[in-house]
């Protein structure tokens, strides 16, 4: 497999792992929604895996690994078993209807290319074009976190913002010391654990996860 | 051997009026296979074709000329439409007189007439698929004209010869750009044709028809005309689906040889594609009328997405 070709196949990665954002952004149902960021996991892997291989750093591909079983087993089989157990069934509210978020996270696509332009000039990496998509990612994730209501897609939209600034972290520099991404997958398995905590309190609380109940936490007066 | 470029304009054009019945018909065989039914035989288009022509017209007493004259129109512009997309051969005396902007313009007029005849009797099937039909025509054409400007970003050319041109030499479908923007045009091809997700060909259910509640009220030689074109219309979303994004096999100059081929590749792919579009329609429900317009957004998203592409990733 020559450079050239790996490069090609690695900005096809990086346009699915945008595509399977903007499908989280569109998908109403909370499960069809895990399964997207597990597809998104995926293909994150696969990515670091070849950039790994055109990089010839080997320790990539121990975070490939990680980032497979981590971010496409553990972390969604964690979410869907909360969803099960405290019996998640309703369609998602948005804040924002579904076209406009769309709209908005084309314009932060936008947005992210030219905030990276300068550093696409600057880098001399094959991987360097899909630095925009990494950031744009990461923004998707965080207007996911800001459109939905509900605590788990929030957590979800978290999650996914971790795959951008991983993602962006392989692209723009071959990857972070394998210390630095032991203790981010650590954290974030953590966080996982500590969020299904917290989600089965807010449900004995307030009988429901969406977030908005929250501004009932006052004394009643 | 060279062949007259003239010549093999008439053979596609011969190609599309009568394989496209045909393409209509194995996809209603592939459908009933995959649902566990006996299907109707190939040539059942051709023989409804054939039996309409023969019957009389049923005409409205207030029919004005609109609703007379536009059979005629949407097959005549189907054909045309046809003679610009490169079925069997990329060396076209008329491609060289549109591009793909005005076939999108041509389908447009096609929809237009179709429109205004659905509203020219004074039915009230005929205006609600008209107001439906034009619902859905306002979403779906500038996803549609961003999905082709996707890929002529890639061949920096809106001429289809030319475009087919370009995919064929080594451009290849791994570009994100195209990948987007075959999506797009996937999901923008089920809704102007009609197909499941959007509109069912196969009912006339008052409450979720869109295309039939237009054509309603046309019998006879007109409605067999109205039949063929939309027949016509399938096949040619599907070639051009083919031409745009996998145009291996198309013949590229007048070579005898090329030329002899490229019908083999065309059936063999017309099959696979038969399949797939079979498979969706199988795989997925009807949706609500009022979901179409975030369906036809994300089409619109997609292709968005894929010239964004072209210019981070490419």
């Amino acid at each position: 497999m020559s450079t050239q070709l790996a490069a090609q196949i690695n900005s096809l990665l990086a346009a699915f792992i945008l595509l399977t954002a903007f499908a989280m952004l569109a998908q109403r149902k909370k499960l069809a929604i895990l399964h997207l960021f597990a597809w998104q996991g995926l293909f994150l892997s696969v990515s670091t895996a070849i950039v790994g291989f055109v990089a010839k750093s080997h320790h990539l591909y121990i975070s490939s690994l990680l980032t497979l079983t981590l971010k496409v087993v553990v972390l969604p089989y964690i979410l869907h078993v909360l969803i099960r157990k405290l019996k998640i069934r309703k369609e998602i509210e948005a804040v924002v209807n579904v076209p406009t978020t769309m709209l908005i996270g084309i314009a932060l696509v936008i947005f992210s290319y030219h905030l990276t332009a300068p550093i696409r000039e600057l880098s001399t990496l094959v991987t360097r074009s899909t630095l925009a998509v990494a950031l744009a990612t990461v923004m998707l994730g965080l207007l996911m976190m800001i459109t939905r209501r509900h605590a788990v897609t929030q957590i979800i939209g978290f999650l996914a913002m971790e795959n951008g600034l991983f993602f962006a972290a392989t692209s723009a520099t071959y990857g972070m010391p394998l210390v630095v991404e032991l203790g981010v997958a650590l954290d974030i398995l953590i966080a996982a654990f500590i969020f299904g905590i917290f989600f089965f309190h807010i449900n004995t609380t307030f009988d429901s996860l969406d977030v908005d109940q929250m501004a009932r936490l006052k004394e009643e007066d | 051997m060279k062949i007259h470029p003239f010549l093999i304009e008439m053979v596609q054009i011969a190609v599309l009026l009568f394989a496209a019945p045909l393409f209509a018909g194995w996809v209603k065989m592939v459908k009933c296979w995959s649902q566990g039914r006996t299907a109707p035989s190939l040539f059942q288009p051709v023989r409804d074709i054939r039996k309409l022509l023969s019957k009389d017209v049923v005409l409205a007493e207030n029919a004005s000329w609109i609703f007379r004259f536009t059979p005629y129109l949407v097959f005549g512009v189907t054909v045309l439409a046809g003679g610009i997309i490169p079925i069997i051969s990329t060396d076209l005396p008329l491609a060289a007189t549109a591009d793909v902007i005005a076939l999108v313009a041509l389908f447009a007029i096609a929809r237009f007439f179709t429109a205004l005849a659905g509203m020219d009797i004074g039915t009230a099937f005929g205006g609600m698929g008209s107001s439906r039909e034009m619902t859905i025509a306002s979403l779906a054409e500038p996803a549609m004209l961003m999905a082709i400007f996707a890929v002529s970003l890639a061949s920096k050319s809106t001429s289809l010869s030319q475009m087919v041109l370009v995919v064929s030499q080594g451009y290849s479908i791994l570009q994100p750009s195209l990948a987007f923007a075959l999506l797009a045009f996937i999901l923008i091809a089920l809704a102007e044709t009609g197909r499941v997700p959007v509109d069912n060909p196969a009912t006339h259910l008052e409450l979720t028809m869109i295309h039939e509640a237009m054509v309603l009220e046309y019998s006879g030689r007109h409605l067999a005309l109205i039949e063929w074109a939309k027949m016509m219309k399938l096949f040619l979303f599907v070639v051009l689906g083919i031409s745009a994004f996998f145009p291996w096999g198309i013949a590229v100059n007048d070579d005898l040889a090329g030329i002899l081929a490229a019908p083999a590749y065309l059936v063999m792919k017309l099959g696979l594609a038969a399949v797939g579009l079979v498979l969706i329609e199988t795989g997925l429900a009807k949706m609500r009328i009022f979901r179409v317009t975030e369906f036809l957004g994300s089409a619109f998203l997609f292709a968005t997405l894929g010239m964004l592409s072209f210019f981070i990733l490419e």
